[in-house]
């Protein structure tokens, strides 16, 4: 089922990617032509088949519920564009 | 003294453990024939300092008798490895000045056993591409000469835009370049749809992409997880299997990281394939095929029949689903892997008015029109009331494609035989800038490998009629890697060893 225009918008803003007005045309193309792509797989019959949850069959792996690392604060914001006293800083959230 | 970057990696080590060079003047040749070759664009970052560092223990290491299965070989990274405080950005500019803090543990794996880092390979951006065009880098040109151009020709082009040269596949663009080019004696790469394979047939290289979970894929800067696997690019098979053994193993920070034994992978080159049975899988014969590379498969079969192998005729009948459902199950996971740049805790920030616009400006600056495209596919076929219609029955699907390869490997395949890709390299600026999906097909060979988790190499088969590489694929059962490096040695051997083009880039 093809996209319109106010549905691109709409999933820019769930992926949290600004589009403007001017781009929105051209990416309704595109992805109208992914999605015309992929349209084919409708008439594939899975009654019945499981959907795939891990493609190589393993347990997941357990191990003791304890701390393993810690107190890498430093590292953990060394990348970060803006930081202050050891905090991630962003626009103001809570009014 | 002989051109020590004309060497297999198997020729440099043995050349090392006999002294006749030393780890620092190996590692010098590279970094000079890297400084050479800058108009290619094959690496982003270089880090001599380093490589002449880990050169020098490693010849330290030599005299002591205390060296590693990869000790002294310089070798250059995809830039989708976290390599410590050393340039690692997936070639977006999202991640920008990004600097990790840890270690990748495949890498980690290749500086235990010796290796030395020559720098950073470009690739598309976050592994998304089939030719490195999307990379915040630029493209990536092979160092193969397009057909009938002069040196100078190119290397005209390679100076300016780049297009018209060729492409030399992608993702891992920049690793297969570098390697067909002289520029390390082998790469690390990754394959989450043929990002290994498709460059390796496009170069003349050889490349792998293991078994799910054959190697860790922890400090991986994550495209698809489900479909992600590292694996090496190489001058050839056995080049291929000496990386591989270095890379893969058990490591308890990514949780399908499988706990096996590591097998000598070398030792597999050269071992008979007399009584395997080959599988040519019918539905991988296209309608308005390429004929050159339909006669490729045809000679390739016929290779492994006169080295012993028996060849059958195989069904996989869900084939034809597996690249649509690919563009599904990768862009889906790929929103959610890339929902963390945030422009918060690394890389790029665009300032917004609020956090919602913060979030929004840093994505559309940071990333580039094709990762935009598939993160706002892969949203679309996760958002309510299409869940079921797109992701769920892709998943569903692939269930179908991984039963029609175990279906025949329980009658008796060990190893299916098929072209590796649609044609011989394109050139750059050649295709998908009007329709994404012209791209795409690119993949149709090698995209079934990874939604059923299965081992596949590419191993040079020859050469077009207009004088550029062509590749074949060898798809094996889960964790038979060995059987694909014995299978794709006898291809290369019966092929004969074509030589690497000459430098005209400098």
């Amino acid at each position: 089922m093809p996209v319109d225009t106010a549905t691109v918008r709409r999933i820019a803003h769930l992926a949290r990617i600004a589009i403007s007005d001017a781009e929105a045309p051209a990416l309704q193309g595109e992805l109208n032509a992914i999605l015309d792509f992929v349209e084919a797989l409708g008439a594939v019959d899975v009654a019945g088949v499981e959907a795939m949850t891990s493609v190589i069959p393993m347990k997941l792996p357990m191990r003791e519920d304890v701390v393993t690392d810690g107190g890498l604060a430093p590292q953990i914001l060394a990348n970060a564009p803006l930081t202050e006293d050891g905090f991630f800083l962003v626009p103001k959230v809570i009014e | 003294l002989t051109d020590l970057t004309a060497m297999t990696l198997a020729e440099a080590r043995d050349g090392l453990r006999a002294r006749r060079f030393s780890a620092r003047e190996l590692t010098e040749a590279h970094l000079q024939a890297i400084e050479r070759a800058k108009a290619l664009n094959a690496f982003v970052a270089t880090t001599p300092e380093r490589a002449l560092e880990m050169a020098s223990a490693s010849d330290a290491r030599l005299t002591a008798g205390t060296a590693g299965p990869l000790e002294g070989l310089p070798i250059g990274i995809k830039d989708l490895y976290a390599t410590e405080g050393v340039h690692t950005q997936a070639c977006s500019h999202i991640l920008s000045g990004f600097r990790p803090t840890y270690e990748s543990s495949v890498t980690a794996n290749l500086w235990r056993d010796g290796a030395v880092m020559l720098g950073k390979l470009n690739m598309d951006e976050f592994a998304m591409g089939s030719s490195n065009e999307t990379s915040c880098y630029g493209p990536v040109a092979s160092p193969w000469l397009p057909p009938n151009w002069s040196p100078a020709q190119a290397r005209a082009a390679a100076m300016s835009d780049k297009r018209g040269l060729l492409a030399p596949g992608g993702s891992s663009g920049g690793s297969a370049a570098a390697v067909a080019a002289r520029l390390c004696l082998a790469a690390t790469a990754t394959d989450t749809g043929g990002s290994i394979r498709q460059p390796a047939a496009f170069t003349g290289t050889a490349g792998i992409k293991p078994t799910y979970g054959r190697c860790s894929r922890w400090g991986m800067v994550a495209f698809a997880s489900s479909l992600d696997q590292a694996g090496p690019l190489a001058r050839d098979v056995r080049d291929c299997a000496i990386m591989l053994r270095s890379m893969a193993g058990y490591d308890a920070k990514d949780s399908t990281c499988v706990d096996r034994p590591v097998p000598d992978y070398e030792a597999a080159i050269g071992a008979s394939v007399k009584g395997l049975t080959i599988g040519m899988p019918r539905e991988y014969r296209l309608e308005g095929m390429n004929p050159e590379i339909e006669t490729l498969w045809r000679r390739g079969a016929d290779w492994l029949r006169a080295a012993g192998a028996k060849i059958v005729d195989v069904s996989l009948p869900n084939t034809r689903h597996a690249l649509p459902a690919y563009y599904i199950v990768a862009p889906a996971e790929a929103s959610s892997n890339l929902a963390r740049y945030d422009g918060v805790r690394y890389g790029l920030r665009e300032a917004g008015a609020d956090i919602v616009a913060l979030y929004e400006n840093t994505r559309a600056k940071g990333f580039g029109a094709e990762v935009r495209r598939r993160l706002m596919i892969g949203t679309y076929v996760l958002s309510a009331g299409y869940y079921d219609a797109y992701y769920v029955r892709a998943q569903k699907i692939r269930t179908l494609i991984k039963r029609d390869f175990e279906i025949a490997f329980a009658n008796g395949v060990d190893a299916m035989l098929t072209p590796a890709t649609p044609s011989a390299a394109f050139a750059i600026g050649e295709k998908g800038s009007a329709d994404p999906v012209e791209m795409y097909l690119n993949d149709v060979f090698t995209v079934t490998v990874n939604m059923a988790g299965l081992p596949g190499l590419v191993a040079a088969a020859g050469k077009s009629a207009e004088g550029l590489p062509l590749g074949l694929q060898l798809i094996g059962r889960p964790f038979e890697e060995e059987t694909l490096f014995s299978l794709g040695h006898a291809i290369e051997e019966a092929a004969g060893r074509a030589p690497f083009p000459e430098a005209w880039w400098g």
